[in-house]
């Protein structure tokens, strides 16, 4: 439980961050020290327990069929990782708070950093593969949030950017790896994949799983030859550089190596992939860092070379060497975080972060001089520093490596060594000489507490490096052996060993990278060098940008060749493709023939289908020239259609159908008005051009195609022996369980009712989208005047309103049938949906009707003096009509029931006799309500378009008093 | 009869293809609305063609399969019903206001320089 709190506190504290007013810096500061605080203290609490070696565990089951479930657990190692990522971050909050300049959106930054904060935390307490890979890639995204955190500068986005598509590709490779690994081990369950190393290691696929891993930890890292994303990512302001290079982001690649080192590690392939990676990574990182003039790109450089360090530590795949990797991650994380909030500090007090001009700060800034000089030395591996320590651990371990004659991993170890020095010196050069302090005339030092996270680093490399078996040695001894398991070897944190190999090889870097230091500063322009010599070709950046361009400007040349806006190659295209899916029916085809017999048919059948077809092509043919016969044609299908489903035992969906008809019908002749007036090509004396004659050709063969094709599935299935389908369960539930002898409407309100809310759900979306997109309407200019019919001067009728003709015009009569069937029909549709959970009926249905008898009157008086009289509101309809379908499924839960669990009650009432009350009944009242709230809100849309361009000069005063009550 | 029903689908879902493939956007919502025909058809026979055997279990347990046709289609096909005349709704307004704004009833919102 506590580990679920670990992780919400920081997700929750992002979010309350955000909502916090953009000037509160202090406010924003405390709350963010006090996430990360308690943070802090519920893992330190939780020292004792992790130091005996015990695993925490906590398990939210979701889909454990597929073994995908919300898994945290905390050992030696995750612990270890989680006291780095808190603790740092409550140190960077407090430094951020003297950083940040007022101006800044400083709630952003906060809810970034914590947000980001709370994904590493995942990435370490995670206990499964698959979630891992979430947070993974969460604190890619964070990450690209907070590197671009100053997005107004275009350096700040183009760094966040390649960050986030380096890591990112990374996080894609992983997943893929994951997935393999699991597939291998048979589960995502991090415990079960560790114990399942053999099997792993032993798999044929073991090396394309490594090798998409490696990728993900290697991009994450910045281990070459991705490495390029590192320097540029700091644009970021220098709190997030500390935190994200110091102790988190580059070091989440570290961790998942250390993590699956007992599964992945132990192989020559293991060794070569990473072991070449950092041993690369390391030498190159080193070198560049020597060059660099900017104080924050030298750290950068520094911390690829250390990250390629720990590394090639774990490549050795040596139990020692995974003890020195732990020991060094944390040192890194101490003395890099000081050395980059140093370099804050600085580039605050000065205003520039340039070393060439800088030097001398030891007068102006003595505090910080004097920390970051001892950070620095830390970083170069100075005796009774932490960072003396591990690198002694590492030239032992690259020692074990080389034997006498395979000396160059100790080369390789030693010239980091070198290297590590010298840029060491570069960097604390800028204390020391003349008073050169960049913009900034007078500097002076920070506030105390901006200086006080720099001074308790400083102070635990200082304590790590004198007593590090007292203050280290139970933490480091958990951590290891969560990863290494009863290997853990025979080890000794004392600084003193004697005079042996490692400590030779230490007094040789450091003299080497004193000496090297001198000569490159005195022979090779250092201070002034704008090239870095022999490698300034390697350039990553240059290749990403390659790549990028060449991928963007390949797509789009793809986009040209196989895309297009136009709608009928689509359109062809889909069919063409939904073709090819029947081929494989060749294979059936003479199950067909041997069936195919003219013995039962029914020729009334066949009569009625010989008219559905003909409507069918007709319509086809004519529907360009001919909209209105076209559409009466299509209409005529729909009802052969309804006849076929209540020839075929279908009586819901032939009430059903055969009303849809109707309202699709009214529907589309609201809509034919606003469409141009379309002239026969003959009457225009056009003749069409060849490749039109050609496309109609290919058209119709596609069609007649795809309709063969569509009959002779039609025709299999149809001849397909009866076999056992679910039906038979709702057949046998229905009436004893669902209440109700109409299965399908049972079925609807029902068995399936979730559907149902979502379908009724849909259709309300829709309503409401068609509303939104005709109050925008414009229609076309020719279609705005008055349509030939009505403007017949020989008419009197069109002198009147619809209202008035059928008040007292020539449509009086009718006017009064109509209007005394609208009661009949909403008895109708009462009835209809009363009997429904028995007998053919049902919410669809009765809602259907009832909006048929509303439209009729509308056809029949117009808009105006139906809305005069009946105040619909189909928006109401809608809303009450969903509401109640979710409060009847809500209801019950106050029973202890899941959601839309149905109920059925018997009352009895006087005069009426017993009462059959399901509670699909107050369901299906909600479907009722929504489907005439959806019908009525699209037609009377529709049909108010008509009356607003009706709306010219020349209309009654009546009318026009009408439309404004309206 | 089954034969029937089969080239009933067929020609419904031929004439609904071709209309689709036409240029003028209300030859496509005719052609969706066929093609809806068929595809509805299509979905319902796959419970198979009963004749006087509709899903109503009046007559209470035991249930004997052979005397109901298969509700299950019949659930589907009506949801399917009353979402395509939602839809046909939609595309009606689109076409409409595609028309308002482009002035043409083209599907691609302009004609083409050689045009049926």
């Amino acid at each position: 439980m506590l580990l679920l709190l670990l992780i919400i506190l920081p997700f929750f504290g992002a979010m309350a961050a955000a909502c916090m007013p953009a000037h509160a810096r202090n406010r924003e500061a405390w709350f963010a020290a006090a996430i990360a605080l308690m943070g802090l203290v519920i893992t330190l609490s939780q020292y004792e327990v992790i130091s005996e070696g015990t695993v925490l565990r906590y398990e939210l089951a979701w889909l454990a069929s597929f073994d995908l479930n919300l898994v945290f657990r905390m050992d030696g190692l995750a612990w270890l990782f989680t006291v780095l990522i808190q603790g740092i971050c409550l140190l960077v909050v407090l430094y951020a708070r003297y950083y940040m300049s007022p101006k800044d959106p400083v709630p952003r930054f906060f809810a970034f950093l914590l947000a980001f904060m709370g994904a590493m935390q995942g990435v370490v307490l995670s206990g499964n593969l698959i979630q891992l890979v979430m947070f993974w890639e969460l604190t890619s995204l964070t990450s690209f949030l907070l590197i671009g955190y100053w997005h107004h500068r275009p350096d700040a986005r183009r760094g966040a950017r390649m960050a986030f598509t380096v890591t990112a590709i990374g996080g894609l490779c992983l997943l893929a790896g994951v997935l393999l690994l699991g597939h291998i081990a048979g589960s995502y369950d991090l415990d079960k994949v560790l114990v399942a190393g053999d099997i792993i290691r032993a798999h044929p696929w073991y090396l394309p799983t490594l090798v998409l891993i490696a990728l993900g930890a290697l991009t994450k890292s910045a281990q070459f030859p991705f490495h390029f994303w590192l320097p540029h990512a700091m644009a970021a302001p220098t709190p997030v550089s500390a935190y994200l290079h110091s102790a988190t982001m580059v070091k989440a690649g570290i961790f998942l190596l250390m993590r699956l080192w007992p599964v992945l590690a132990g192989t020559p392939e293991w060794t070569w992939i990473i072991g070449t990676a950092g041993v690369c990574t390391m030498l190159i990182g080193a070198f560049l860092a020597i060059f660099q003039h900017d104080l924050k790109g030298l750290l950068a450089y520094s911390t690829i070379s250390h990250l390629g360090l720990i590394t090639c530590l774990l490549g050795i795949g040596t139990p020692l060497a995974m003890v020195a990797a732990i020991f060094h991650t944390l040192n890194h994380a101490t003395f890099k975080a000081s050395l980059f909030m140093a370099v804050g500090i600085i580039d605050h007090e000065t205003g520039t972060r340039d070393m060439r001009t800088l030097s001398g700060l030891r007068r102006v800034l003595p505090y910080t001089a004097t920390l970051a000089v001892v950070a620095s030395a830390a970083m170069a591996g100075v005796p009774l520093l932490n960072g003396f320590l591990s690198k002694e651990m590492f030239f032992a371990e690259a020692l074990l490596v080389g034997s006498a004659s395979n000396w160059w991993m100790s080369a390789a170890a030693v010239l980091m060594g070198i290297f590590g020095v010298a840029y060491s010196l570069r960097f604390i050069q800028v204390f020391f000489g003349l008073l050169q302090s960049g913009d900034n005339p007078t500097p002076h030092e920070p506030p105390r507490w901006m200086r006080f996270p720099v001074e308790l680093l400083v102070l635990c490399c200082l304590i790590v490096g004198i007593l590090p078996e007292l203050s280290i040695g139970v933490m480091l001894d958990a951590a290891a052996q969560s990863v290494l398991g009863e290997a853990l070897p025979e080890y000794s944190l004392a600084i003193w060993h004697g005079v042996n190999l490692p400590l030779i090889m230490s007094m040789l870097a450091f003299v080497g990278g004193v000496l090297f230091y001198l000569w490159l500063k005195l022979r090779c322009n250092l201070q002034q060098r704008d090239k870095v010599p022999l490698l300034h070709h390697l350039n990553g950046k240059e290749a990403y940008e390659t790549t990028m361009l060449l991928l963007a400007a390949g797509a789009a040349r793809l986009e040209r060749l196989f895309g297009t806006r136009r709608l009928q190659p689509q359109l062809l295209l889909i069919v063409l493709c939904g073709l090819a899916a029947c081929v494989p029916l060749w294979w059936l085809l003479p199950q067909v023939s041997t069936s195919l017999s003219l013995s039962n048919i029914s020729w009334p059948f066949a009569m009625l289908w010989l008219v559905g077809s003909a409507c069918a092509i007709t319509a086809a043919w004519q529907a360009k020239f001919h909209r209105l016969a076209a559409l009466i044609l299509v209409g005529g299908t729909g009802i052969i259609t309804s006849l076929t489903f209540m020839w075929l035992s279908a009586p819901d969906l032939a009430l059903t159908q055969l009303m849809v008809e109707t309202v699709t019908a009214i529907l589309l002749l609201l809509g034919l008005r606003w469409l141009p007036a379309r002239i026969s090509a003959d009457k225009l004396n056009l003749v069409a051009s060849n490749t039109d004659k050609l496309r109609r050709v290919r058209d119709l063969i596609i069609a007649i195609g795809a309709g063969a094709i569509l009959a002779l599935v039609s025709y299999i299935i149809l001849i397909q022996p009866d076999n056992q389908t679910i039906s038979l369960f709702f057949l046998e539930k229905s009436l004893p369980e669902g209440g109700g002898s109409n299965v399908v409407n049972v079925l609807l309100v029902d068995f399936r009712n979730l559907d149902t809310l979502g379908e009724i759900t849909v259709l309300s979306i829709v309503a409401l989208t068609v509303y939104a997109l005709l109050r925008r309407f414009r229609p076309a200019v020719e279609s705005m005047k008055m349509p030939p019919q009505q403007r017949n001067p020989i008419d009197p009728a069109v002198n009147q309103l619809p209202g008035e003709q059928a008040t007292t015009g020539y449509l009086q009569v009718p006017a009064v049938y109509l209007r005394l069937l609208l009661p009949i029909i909403s008895v109708v549709a009462v009835y209809f949906f009363m009997r429904g959970h028995n007998l053919p009926g049902g919410g669809f249905i009765a809602g259907l009707v009832f909006s048929v008898g509303l439209i009729i009157q509308y056809m029949l008086a117009g808009t105006a003096w139906v809305e005069a009289r009946l105040k619909m509101q189909p928006h109401r309809w809608i809303s009450f009509g969903l509401a109640l379908a979710a409060v009847t499924g809500m209801g019950a839960w106050a029973f202890g029931y899941p959601f839309l669990t149905t109920h059925t009650a018997h009352i009895t009432l006087p005069f009426f006799g017993e009462l059959h009350l399901p509670s699909a009944f107050l369901f299906d009242l909600g479907v009722f309500a929504v489907v005439v709230g959806t019908t009525m809100l699209i037609l009377i849309a529709l049909a108010h378009q008509a009356v607003r361009s009706h709306r010219i000069p020349g209309q009654s005063n009546e009318y026009r008093a009408q439309q404004e009550t309206r | 009869m089954e034969l029937i029903l089969a080239l009933a689908i067929g020609v419904l879902f031929s004439s609904g293809i071709w209309l689709i493939l036409r240029p003028r956007s209300f030859q496509v919502i005719t052609g969706f609305m066929l093609l809806s025909y068929a595809v509805n058809l299509f979905i319902f026979i796959t419970g198979k063609i009963h004749i006087n055997k509709a899903p109503l279990t009046l007559d209470g347990v035991p249930v004997d399969p052979t005397r109901y046709a298969d509700p299950l289609p019949q659930g589907l096909v009506l949801t399917a019903i009353v979402i395509g005349f939602a839809t046909t709704a939609l595309y009606l307004v689109v076409l409409l206001g595609s028309r308002g704004l482009t002035g043409t009833d083209h599907v691609d919102g302009k004609e083409r320089d050689h045009d049926e």
